[in-house]
């Protein structure tokens, strides 16, 4: 496989493992207004990876398509970060990581718009506008329970805490190959860094929240290690292509 | 091949309604983005998603191929383009139009480069008063938010300008 099919299958996983998150949300979120929410930015993210991960499947060559590559590939072989499997905690610690992810993604997705990839920048440019909308819910309701009631704040402050600690992981470039970033196919994340703190940083201290002073996690997301908690969701997204090979409905 | 043939074929696969706003073609919609016969009258049809997760584009893949088989266009293939990204702009004013009858208000026009503007206000398409409010910023598609009018108290979709 060569690093530009890394590549690209790591950024489609991030989307695909937090859309197949999100819609766990469905029909437990506090209100069905967020229910729908949810869905939708779910939606939104699984449209990304699909296209992303067709476009892996084109460039490796091999005739893998995008079922191929969401349904049949082992734990080993998933490249997102931890951040988008860990498992839902409290609703506040989702908001938690739903602006970190989406203030990443914005910057993601801005940088890629001029890729020399034109699959990935088109991509990008029907994304760039979608995470946006997702950052600015995310930030709504961080707003909402950071700037609520003691009992809001406290779980809003302990759900940034829990989370934290995953973001770094989104900005460690070093899974990126460097002839990827000298072709202008791939962007350093690493340089998305400093943009996604002014942004994030904004939205807590609007809050009226402490941005957290904990140590990254350690974490192998781009290596293909994964933690317990990515076992049962792989499981639960994949059995049903599994037990009925090519069945549709 | 001659024009007529092309127009005719443009036609057909337009007529083609959205699944989730059956009121609208997808010409209107402005997701219908090319049509080409070749000389052997092969059709080849692109269309563009409104949203990267729209789950209608297999129905309307489905639903134009069938719209040209009907017509006696025997090969049909329809291609998925991502790029140009589609805007609410493309949007046609008459389906614009046809959307505020229906009850969904319409996209407001996208100022030239710059972000998407805080709606200041829509006009009720039940009654067309201006007093109303967001109930919530997702609705039952990607493409709609949820408002709710302060006059006559109909709730109603509101197609996100984007
Ligand atoms: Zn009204």
């Amino acid at each position: 496989m060569t690093e530009h099919v890394r590549y690209v299958l790591a950024l489609a996983d991030d989307v695909l493992v937090a859309s197949q998150r999100l819609g766990g949300w469905i029909a437990r979120a506090p209100e069905l207004e967020e229910d729908v929410a949810l869905a939708n930015i779910g939606l939104d993210l699984l449209g990304q990876a699909r296209s992303l991960l067709t476009h892996a499947g084109a460039l490796e060559g091999e005739g893998r398509d995008e079922d191929a590559l969401a349904y049949f590939r082992d734990e080993r072989d998933f490249l997102n970060v931890h951040l988008v499997e860990r498992s839902h905690g409290d609703f506040a610690a989702t908001m938690a990581r739903l602006l970190l992810l989406s203030t990443y993604l914005h910057e993601l997705w801005t940088a890629l718009l001029t890729s020399t990839d034109d699959t990935l920048a088109a991509v990008a440019a029907k994304a760039v506008k979608e995470v946006d909308y997702h950052a600015d819910h995310a930030r709504m309701w961080v707003l909402r329970l950071g700037d609520g009631t003691e009992e809001s704040h406290r779980r809003m402050q302990a759900g940034l805490e829990a989370e934290w600690p995953y973001a770094e992981e989104l900005f460690d470039g070093s899974y990126v190959d460097a002839a990827l970033l000298e072709t202008g196919v791939a962007v350093d994340p690493s340089t998305l860094r400093e943009r996604w703190a002014g942004r994030v940083v904004a939205v807590v201290e609007e809050a009226t929240l402490t941005v957290p002073t904990s140590r990254p996690a350690v974490t192998g997301g781009r290596r293909g290690i994964h933690t317990e908690e990515m076992g049962y969701l792989l499981a639960e997204m994949q059995h049903l292509a599994r037990s009925h090979p090519g069945a549709s409905w | 091949m001659t024009v007529s043939t092309y127009a005719r074929a443009r036609a057909v696969a337009g007529t083609v309604p959205d699944p989730e706003i059956p009121v609208l073609t997808i010409e209107d919609l402005g997701i219908l983005r090319d049509v080409a016969v070749d000389d052997r009258g092969r059709v080849h049809v692109q269309i563009t998603p409104t949203y990267s997760g729209c789950p209608a584009m297999d129905a309307i893949r489905a639903d134009v191929v069938e719209a040209l088989e009907r017509e006696g266009y025997a090969a049909v293939t329809v291609e998925l383009v991502l790029s140009p990204a589609w805007t609410t702009d493309w949007m046609s004013e008459e389906g614009k139009r046809k959307l505020e009858e229906y009850g969904i208000a319409p996209p407001s026009p996208l100022p030239a480069g710059g972000p998407v503007p805080l709606s200041l206000s829509l006009r009720c398409p039940q009654c067309g008063s201006p007093d109303t409010r967001e109930l919530s910023r997702f609705g039952s598609t990607a493409c709609k938010s949820l408002w709710v009018c302060n006059v006559c108290r109909e709730p109603f979709d509101h197609f996100k300008s984007i």
